[in-house]
């Protein structure tokens, strides 16, 4: 099948409108929220899973790869088209199904947003817990695939653990279920080993997610330090002392730069440090809790606690918080964000390391993370129009990543691994669960159709941050 | 064996320097502005969304894509509505990219379209006696059965555009050379944008403005030599007729020496806020329009801002607020007109879900690209519907005209009024109350 034919095929099938391939159309594709760019070919926005089915077999009969784009708000490269081909949003595909509160499900195509499910629920009490700060955009499809995270992960656990089944479209274009709508289906536990595969295995059509019964009480204090080391012992101490906030994070003086300078919400900016922590239950536990988290910030050193008094103010905690990787263009035209994890007590010793290398490699680095879990988000803020400055850049990363592997942690939390640390991931794993996790991924998509070129290592080179499609194979259009 | 698959960067391209804004290096492309935006929420395509288009131009400047008419569709297919300046956590000014860009490729359309607009531009809207002439030949088209006789004749798409014109309002805002005066202790001395259309189709809502400024103790006066504010002109790619509009605009205003230019048109106001960025090349002009841009007040801005004084009486009724996207996106103004509303007694005011998402009016947008701008109207009716107002508020005649239409085509059947309508009311229904 030659390319011409392939999106005559595409455009009898999904119609013209949703088959792109003028440079003006694709050129905006080559990029999601990361750094990384590549030109897809063709980009189709099927309209539903028959359709999804339709492009995957197509897909095959013309041989290119195909790779899965939600909202392109991943941080990781997941949804750049490392080896050029077709690239599949799945941003048409936004329904709410089902919403069934007595089982407490919701039953949602993959390109509703995120924050929508949580919309069409909280009128009746209930809330969907995974909220990564980019929840206005994104999409529950890419969540899935990145097993994505956010700020209340401490306390809820990341998407897997909502996620009861996913309905998908595999490499010969079947559809089909894994898990459904009761937990526990005997069995291996497929839509297990789908959630978080990052787009190699196959399309997600429908994700049955569970629902959570909104808290009765909920409050939020930020925490001010006028010494970086003051608040990670702070964090440290918290959850030492048997505490489990809903939500505990840290923002840096240069990311409140950032976020004063882009949009401003009043964070401290001559603070070194903040800390956001919230708790939520019933009222007579949060009253205590909250107590108890004031106490120990004021002994660990705070310079002040501000309780939110109401529900906007601490919208507006979270506002600077969610917008905070937005905020970065307000001080560098790139920045490449790191996902490291490392155990919590390691935090202040890590914050240092941070510090050094920042120094050592001359590039300011803005912290934002989820400190309740160790996961942190150095962001290393730099100009791609500076020669040299990329390859710095890309050093820096992997040294903070080095650095984390060293205390005990590992290299992403949340963003997944896509393109971006896919060279680190050799850190990581051994050959044999490398194995392993191939011979998982051959099962699902033997020729390796989905998203290639992701997850497993292979060096990263810079030049692959903005460069042409792999040559593809000759023939292949002929 | 043909090789066919294409040549991404062909960089033989030439750079162009004039779309290589500082703007394009604050998006880093989060994409947080996706779901605030129209177009990107109806159609879901990339190209269509804030991120795509600041991503286009900057290909653009890059010399890596043409400026072709693919690239000009996707350019003017935004409403420039800018609410997804509001949700931009970098504060990236997407409106000064999407208008330099606009500029570089001259107004929309096909060429007769581009030439009717060119003329309107540079020869009817700075020239507020012309378009006043324009107005009352149509007025008199309206009203003496002509209209009802063309629109049995017109083909279908051409019934379709008469059936938007509005209704030209009989009586026609003309300003009174003398300053009306202040009622009770003078609070501040303000001159007051007539503006083009406001006068012509809302004469009323001038009036009431006016009325409402002197009730709060300011003296307004209209300075003689001022005209349109040119915001037609520079969302539309035509940027030489605007800037003498502004000259003119800052000259009149200026002399006028008032502590607030007075502005009841949002779309004006956020144009006018920004004179000193549209003549920043500017010598002579670009000090004094950042002193004038200091001075412009939005209506409800300033009224909040100084205190309502007097009498407000009751004015029964259930109304929505609509943002219009100049005040809320242009002009961060969201409380204010609120504030307003709920000061007047025996007013409800209920909030629609997405009050601050675009109506489809977008100045000539719904002329422009009437599909588009149906599809967000039909959205937005159903939102109000869902209120059970009886009426709804938008202090922009763009925004006003075509909440009538909306109204009129596909329900449900309210009133719309400008803010200052409603607080002219109340001020009214105090007054006749005391009478009695």
């Amino acid at each position: 099948m030659t390319r011409g034919e392939l999106v005559i095929a595409l455009r009898a099938t999904i119609g013209d409108r949703y088959v792109l391939v003028e440079k003006e159309d694709v050129i905006v594709y080559e990029q999601d929220g990361s750094i990384f760019q590549v030109m897809p070919e063709i980009v189709v926005l099927p309209a539903n899973a028959e359709e999804v089915a339709a492009v995957v077999k197509l897909a095959q009969q013309a041989n290119v790869p195909i790779v899965p784009r939600g909202s392109g708000t991943g941080l990781a490269g997941g949804a750049v088209p490392a080896e050029g081909g077709i690239i599949l949003s799945l941003a048409r595909l936004n329904r709410i199904l089902k919403i069934d509160l007595q089982n407490r499900i919701a039953v949602v195509e993959p390109g509703v947003i995120n924050i929508d499910v949580t919309k069409a629920v909280a009128k009746d009490g209930f809330f969907y817990a995974p909220d990564p700060s980019s929840q206005a955009a994104c999409s529950v499809g890419g969540n899935v695939a990145n097993n994505s995270g956010g700020p209340h992960t401490l306390a809820y656990g990341v998407t897997t653990n909502h996620v009861l089944g996913v309905e998908v479209v595999l490499d010969d274009g079947q559809i089909l279920w894994l898990g459904g709508e009761v937990p526990d289906t005997p069995g291996y536990d497929l839509c297990g080993v789908f959630v978080g595969s990052e787009g190699t295995m196959g399309i997600v059509t429908k994700a049955v997610v569970r629902l959570m019964r909104t808290r009765e009480s909920v409050r939020t204090l930020l925490a001010i330090f006028d010494q970086m080391d003051r608040a990670t012992q702070t964090v440290v101490d918290i959850t030492g002392a048997g505490i489990i906030p809903a939500a505990l994070e840290m923002i840096d003086r240069t990311t409140i730069e950032a976020i004063e300078t882009g949009a401003p919400v009043g964070f401290p900016r001559d603070a070194e440090a903040v800390l956001i922590v919230e708790v939520e239950g019933l009222i007579e536990h949060t009253e205590r809790s909250m107590k108890l988290v004031r106490d120990i910030c004021t002994r660990s050193g705070a310079r002040e606690v501000r309780v939110a008094k109401d529900e906007t103010e601490r919208q507006l905690l979270w506002k600077g918080r969610k917008g905070a990787f937005g905020a970065m263009g307000a001080l560098a035209p790139n920045y490449y964000v790191q996902d490291g994890v490392v155990p919590r007590s390691k935090l202040p010793e890590i914050m240092r390391r941070i510090a050094e290398i920042s120094k050592q490699f001359n590039l300011r680095i803005a912290n934002v993370f989820h400190a309740g879990d160790g996961n942190l988000h150095p962001n290393i803020l730099f100009d791609m129009r500076v020669p040299g400055e990329l390859d710095r850049v890309v050093e820096a990363g992997a040294a903070t990543l080095r650095a984390c592997i060293e205390l005990g942690g590992s290299i992403t939390g949340e963003h997944g691994v896509g393109l971006e640390k896919k060279a680190y991931i050799g850190l990581l794993f051994n050959e044999a669960d490398l194995e392993a996790m191939t011979r998982v991924r051959r099962a699902f998509d033997p020729d390796g159709r989905f998203n290639p070129a992701k997850l497993f290592p292979t060096p990263l080179s810079c030049g692959e941050i903005r460069r042409q499609p792999a040559s593809i194979p000759a023939g292949l259009w002929i | 064996m043909e090789h066919t698959h294409p040549t991404i960067d062909s960089a033989n391209q030439s750079k162009v320097a004039t779309l290589d804004l500082p703007e394009l290096y604050q998006c880093v492309h989060c994409g947080l502005c996706l779901d605030q935006c129209p177009t990107y929420r109806v159609l879901k395509l990339e190209p269509e969304s804030p991120r795509g288009r600041i991503h286009l131009v900057k290909a653009a400047a890059d010399g890596r894509i043409d400026l072709n008419e693919r690239f000009k569709e996707h350019l003017y297919l935004c409403l420039l509505c800018r609410a997804c300046e509001s949700a931009c956590p970098s504060g990236v000014q997407y409106g000064r990219i999407a208008e330099t860009a606009r500029e570089h490729l001259g107004p929309p359309g096909s060429d007769l379209t581009r030439a009717v607009l060119n003329f309107v531009f540079s020869q009817l809207l700075p020239y507020p006696r012309r378009l006043r002439f324009v107005f009352t030949l149509l007025r008199i088209y309206q009203s003496s059965g002509l209209q009802r006789i063309t629109r049995s004749l017109l083909p279908k798409k051409l019934r379709e555009m008469d059936a938007m014109l509005p209704v030209v309002s009989r009586s026609l805002f003309r300003p009174d050379s003398n300053a009306y005066l202040a009622i009770g202790p003078r609070r501040a001395k303000v001159a007051m944008l007539n503006g083009c259309v406001m006068p012509l189709l809302f004469g009323e809502v001038n009036e009431a403005t006016v009325r409402v400024l002197q009730r709060n103790g300011c003296d307004v006066i209209f300075p003689k030599s001022q005209t349109c504010c040119g915001a037609l002109n520079i969302h539309n790619g035509e940027s030489t007729a605007a800037k003498q509009m502004a000259r003119q605009n800052i000259d009149a205003f200026l002399a006028a020496n008032v502590d607030a230019i007075i502005v009841n048109a949002a779309g004006c106001g956020a144009v006018m806020k920004e004179y000193g960025y549209l003549l920043r090349d500017d010598p002579t002009y670009a000090q004094k329009a950042d002193r004038f841009g200091s001075l412009v007040k939005d209506a409800g801005e300033f009224l909040a801002g100084l205190g309502l004084v007097g009498e407000l009486g009751a004015v029964k009724m259930t109304v929505t607020y609509q943002d219009p996207c100049h005040l809320a996106h242009g002009q961060r103004i969201r409380s204010q007109p609120r504030k307003l509303l709920q000061s007047i007694p025996g007013l409800t005011l209920v909030e629609m879900e997405g009050s601050d998402r675009c109506c489809g009016s977008a100045g000539i947008y719904n002329i422009t690209h009437p599909e588009m701008s149906r599809h967000l109207l039909k959205e937005k009716m159903q939102t109000i519907a869902l209120t059970d107002a009886e009426a709804v508020v938008a202090p922009n005649p763009g925004c006003m005209l075509q909440l009538c239409y909306g109204a009129q085509q596909y329900g449900p059947k309210l009133s719309v009024y400008h803010l200052m309508d409603l607080l002219e009311r109340s001020y009214s229904a105090a007054e006749a109350a005391s009478h009695k």
